[in-house]
């Protein structure tokens, strides 16, 4: 006899349990600390923080431990963690002009005030499993330049010397917008968009940014510069009437230089695509730049020809914590409606069979 | 690195934000049918898991609430049990089965069977507030549509459905149109429902939490679904009686018992197949002991 499901809740500790226990794997390896996490996966954890947009590499290292290295998972912990803490304001824009480079790279100069400055990169390193990583070998000390901790100033601002580009914008005065306390309405503010995709899916705004250098909204993009390091964060007091530095964040910088725009009131001039990361996370800075860029398409001009300048597509989708939640809601029961499908299904089948015993004698006949 | 606790105002989300959706719902009681956006905030569920619907609950609470927590149709299926458990810890809050003695209904995909009074508040969860958004992309152009109230548009897609079908072949999220002005999409539940909804004594908001929308139908609303003269709207129906309670005219759900063809038909209400049974009512696979 049928005994209608239940247990829906022991099956869920249950999992929950499993889930557990595959998490700690072999208990006869020691456990990951999060500060080899945060140490010795770092990349993984800034990507973590972007996109879970919370800076603090100890949550970030947590969550990806929690999450057994399912980074979407890890961004989701944070952001879940995130929502629940207290707005106390916005900080000053940061002034990546004075940030204390670790890397600094320009691909439209040879050399250049402050000179090209490679940092922690893998670019350059050959592609061979190294096995000598399988295990503990000692490390020799990094090399930092002397004189690396000087201000370096920013190749955007070298051209816009000369205005051979377009400025910075200046700030607006009704603030940045937020867009985790207002509800996106399009169009949208380029400030909300840039802060859409600075926690944008790295991997969809890398296919889209890709797509833009195969055609689909060519920007005929140079890497003007792309910079790592940290910068100071300061917020205004309106008790002091100044404002005060409240710490420092590693970002990641990238201005791209794209094709010049002019009219008949403006020379021709250089515009930009603009991408600000938490952490070092170059390419997501860099393909944030490419669709920063395609996004300006309707402000610049230009024709929109593709999805990478369609901001309800490239916003609506940027999300991987919404993306993943929706997609995966599929697995939830879905029953009642499927119910409803067969049933309909059913019944026009019923209906065409009835119809085909009506046709096929008259058929006969006919031949 | 040391190790911290975090504690949860009641309901999970703090106060302030709270109130910010609780103007969305007043808005949304205002205008019935019309999509109030709101900032909808991450939740410690997924999105597409009812991110919506647990917002609004949780704005919506009281200590003395008693919450009921419904996913197509049954108390006892995981996602329910999930935004129910998660109700229990953050909130403290009573929980029945029991649709009568629910003063809260969270639901996913059904509508109870025994009617609503008044005083209860019923909470859908919703994946996709737009109703046109399947015959338009585009936000910009939907909320236009909206604004101008044209509607042509839904109208000529369950035309084609017949033309192409002979019926209109969409089975849930059937749309309506609330107080003669706004077409809505009541979430995902089968047309089945579609008519509890109309004058219901409830009250009944809808939240979406990906899409960042709330709207309400207000108790004593009119919803109507869309229809032609010459092919007016009906439910489903179904040609057997409920398997465990013998109940006739309510939402059934198909269980394969079997891989030989095998089937029974139960209801998906189990609150409403439980109240049956403790009744006396019999359905032909009911056994003795149940």
């Amino acid at each position: 006899m049928y005994v209608a499901v239940k247990g829906g809740e022991a099956a869920i500790d249950n999992a929950h349990r499993l889930l557990a226990d595959r998490r700690r794997g072999d208990r006869a390896v020691p456990a990951l600390t999060l500060d080899q996490i945060a140490g010795q996966l770092a990349l993984a954890v800034d990507r973590v923080m972007a996109e879970g947009s919370l800076y603090d590499r100890r949550l970030a290292a947590l969550a990806v431990k929690q999450a057994r290295g399912d980074l979407i998972e890890a961004i989701f912990l944070l952001r879940a963690y995130r929502t629940t803490l207290a707005r106390f304001g916005y900080s000053e824009p940061l002034d990546t002009g004075a940030m204390l480079v670790e890397r600094r790279i320009s691909a439209c100069h040879k050399d250049l005030p402050g000179g090209q400055l490679l940092g922690p990169t893998f670019d350059y390193t050959h592609r061979l499993l190294d096995e000598g990583l399988d295990g503990d070998a000692s490390v020799e000390a990094g090399k930092i330049r002397a004189g690396a901790a000087e201000k370096v100033v920013r190749v955007a601002d070298i051209l816009a010397d000369e205005g051979l580009i377009e400025g910075d914008g200046l700030a607006t005065g009704d603030g940045p917008g937020d867009i985790n306390h207002t509800p996106v309405e399009f169009p949208l503010s380029r400030a909300m968009r840039l802060q859409s995709l600075s926690r944008g899916d790295e991997g969809f705004l890398l296919a889209l940014g890709y797509s833009t250098q195969r055609g689909y909204a060519r920007s005929h993009p140079f890497a003007g510069e792309i910079r790592i390091g940290e910068v100071e964060v300061e917020v205004f007091l309106p008790e002091l009437g100044f404002a005060v530095p409240v710490g420092r964040v590693q970002v990641t910088e990238c201005q791209m230089v794209n094709q010049f725009k002019g009219s008949a009131k403006v020379p021709p001039q250089f515009t930009r695509g603009y991408g600000l990361v938490f952490g070092q996370s170059e390419r997501k800075a860099m393909a944030m730049a490419l669709c920063d860029r395609a996004l300006r398409a309707e402000e610049l001009g230009e024709d929109i020809v593709a999805p990478p300048q369609d901001q309800e597509f490239v916003i609506s989708h940027c999300d991987n914590v919404q993306a993943t939640g929706f997609v995966e809601h599929l697995k939830l029961p879905h029953y009642v409606d499927f119910q409803a499908e067969l049933g309909l299904v059913r019944r026009m089948r019923a209906e065409y069979e009835a119809r085909d015993r009506e046709v096929a004698p008259v058929r006969e006949a006919a031949e | 690195m040391t190790s911290r606790t975090s504690t949860y105002n009641f309901a999970y989300l703090d106060e302030q934000t709270k109130r910010m959706i609780r103007r969305a719902i007043l808005k949304a009681i205002a205008i019935p049918g019309y999509q109030v956006p709101f900032a909808s905030r991450e939740m410690p569920m997924p999105y597409g898991w009812g991110t919506g619907g647990v917002q609004v609950t949780a704005s919506i609470l009281g200590p003395r609430d008693v919450l009921k927590v419904i996913d197509q149709g049954a108390d006892d299926t995981t996602n329910a049990v999930s935004v129910r458990k998660f109700f229990q810890r953050v909130a403290g809050v009573a929980t029945t089965t029991k649709t009568g003695e629910a003063t809260i209904i969270q639901t996913r995909h059904r509508i109870p069977e025994q009617p609503l009074r008044e005083g209860q508040v019923l909470v859908y969860q919703v994946p996709i507030p737009e109703p046109l958004r399947f015959l338009e992309p585009r936000e910009t152009e939907t909320r236009k549509m909206h604004a101008l109230e044209e509607y042509g548009l839904m109208h000529v897609k369950l035309y084609e459905d017949i033309a192409r079908n002979g019926h209109i072949a969409t089975t849930y999220a059937y749309p309506v149109k609330v107080e003669g002005r706004y077409v809505m999409d009541p979430s995902p539940t089968p047309k089945f429902d579609n008519p509890k909804m109309h004058r219901s004594e409830a009250l009944q908001l809808f939240g979406a939490g990906r899409e960042k929308r709330i709207y309400a139908l207000p108790p004593h609303t009119d919803v109507v679904s869309l229809d032609f003269e010459d092919h007016p709207f009906e439910v489903q129906k179904f040609d057997r009686p409920c398997a465990l309670c013998a109940a006739e005219g309510v939402y059934l759900d198909e269980v394969v018992l079997d891989d030989r063809g095998g089937r029974m038909f139960v209801c998906s209400d189990t609150d409403h197949c439980e109240t049956r049974r403790a009744d006396g009512h019999r359905g032909e696979l009911a056994g003795d002991t149940t």
